[in-house]
């Protein structure tokens, strides 16, 4: 028997398979996007502030997640968390909390950045106009920080969901785990089957990253033309 | 046996781990570079169809996963009669996916020399490919270091993927022994340490670098 290899995407419940797999991959890039938003704003906000040891903890936080590579992260809280700690969570938990930690020191990095470009006088004005400093920040500097990271913060989502990827990895079914899958067991029917399954999910992903990063070149392009003039 | 004498073991294995990882990099870095340099003129200077080659490929490489482009080269290309080693997949791989980034890296750069610097440039009368030799390229690069000092860290980074294709880089290493003895433990801090041992005078040194080249930049 021989098919031509793309039949294998619609054979029995194939397709519906991989879009739920897709749905798994989109869900844990999203939750931990969300977490990751407000723990680094938090954390950003603080790395603005002056004592010196909490700066210090943050900023070794933010240099442990950028040095160590995330597959390498994965592992980490894989094997040791439950071990170690003997803190039991399926394999999907434990991704959406790396990711989330993952998110939250490199957005607390963009946060502080957007807070440090305020123009100075607006936080001299604010101060001068009797702000305490948490109206300060709630009035002055972080809604004007919002715009300048809005970019760097869709560029950061862009790169989630790119490493989401990895999440097959530790075995959660995601959609690189559901195609392997699927090419498995077609693969005496359907030998090229490999072609059609990878290239299916290698436009999943291109189809959900790219408007996103378009948007994000956008907002930049607009926001340079509208300081430059 | 204690952790230690674990650890002295499985140094042998990292160390081979250690210098692949470091010869994938260099030499993925050294492709992307090329590729993301001859990328980003086509771009700059419009070069007919090429350009829009240029384009949808840097497009392709920035919003896909490395993960599936390897496993497109190492699994898929063999249906249609293309078979490469695991690890000419892996540079070929890296290279792919880094030239994308270091591309945007350049344009950004080359669109960031300021206005006044071609117009006064303009205006003594340069012409074109002058004022992109001794204008737009001195200034332009330097502006793009430290995109490119990223770009080496996240591609360094990015090997730890090769693990998918059984590569026996670092990460590969670690794991195979996990398996093998089960002592996660030990053998992640070792992985930990040889990643913070390549990257983090990587860093340190590239921070550096940045600094001296912000000298290059003109007028600010």
């Amino acid at each position: 028997m021989d098919h031509s290899g793309i039949s294998v995407l619609f054979e029995g419940t194939n397709f519906t398979r991989l879009l739920g797999g897709l749905w798994v991959t989109v869900k844990i890039a999203g939750i931990a996007l969300i977490l990751g938003l407000i723990l680094g704003i938090v954390l950003g906000v603080l790395r603005t502030f002056r004592n010196r040891l909490l700066r210090l903890i943050l900023r070794l936080y933010l240099e442990f997640f950028r040095i160590v590579p995330t597959v390498v992260l994965l592992f980490l809280f894989y094997y040791i968390l439950p071990k170690q700690l003997n803190f039991n969570l399926p394999a999907d938990q434990i991704a959406t909390l790396v990711f989330a930690l993952w998110v939250g020191a490199e957005m607390s990095d963009i946060v502080r950045g957007a807070l440090i470009s305020v123009p100075k006088h607006q936080r001299e004005s604010g101060l001068a106009i009797g702000l305490n400093r948490h109206q300060l920040y709630r009035y002055v500097l972080i809604p004007q920080a919002i715009t300048l990271e809005i970019p760097a913060t869709i560029n950061l989502a862009t790169r989630v969901i790119k490493t989401t990827s990895l999440l097959m990895l530790i075995s959660v079914m995601d959609v690189i785990n559901i195609g392997q899958q699927i090419i498995e067991a077609n693969n005496h029917t359907h030998p090229t089957g490999v072609f059609w399954v990878y290239g299916l999910i290698f436009l999943f992903y291109f189809l959900i990253d790219y408007p996103l990063s378009w948007w994000a070149k956008r907002l930049e392009k607009r926001r340079l033309e509208r300081t430059n003039g | 046996m204690t952790s230690w004498g674990i650890i002295q073991q499985s140094l042998p294995m990292f160390e081979k781990g250690f210098v692949l990882t470091l010869w994938l990099s260099f030499i993925g870095i050294i492709g992307s570079i090329l590729v993301g340099l001859i990328c980003s003129l086509l771009q700059y200077f419009k070069v007919p169809i090429f350009h829009q080659i240029a384009t949808v490929y840097v497009e392709i490489s920035r919003n896909t996963p490395l993960l599936i482009q390897l496993f497109f080269l190492y699994y898929a290309f063999p249906v249609i009669g293309i078979k490469f080693s695991a690890q000419l997949c892996g540079i070929i791989g890296l290279i792919f996916l880094g030239g994308s980034y270091m591309a945007e890296g350049f344009t950004g750069g080359f669109n960031g020399v300021s206005k006044g610097q071609l117009e006064s440039g303009k205006a003594i009368g340069l012409s074109r490919w002058q004022l992109a030799r001794y204008v737009i390229f001195p200034q332009g690069f330097s502006l793009s270091v430290p995109a490119m000092a990223a770009n080496v860290i996240f591609l360094i980074k990015e090997t730890s993927i090769f693990t998918v294709i059984a590569i026996p880089e670092l990460t590969n290493t670690a794991l195979d022994l996990i398996g093998m003895y089960y002592r996660s433990n030990e053998y992640l801090f070792v992985l930990v340490v040889a990643y913070a041992i390549i990257l983090i005078p990587l860093s340190v040194i590239l921070t550096l670098l940045e600094k001296r080249v912000r000298y290059g930049s003109f007028g600010n």
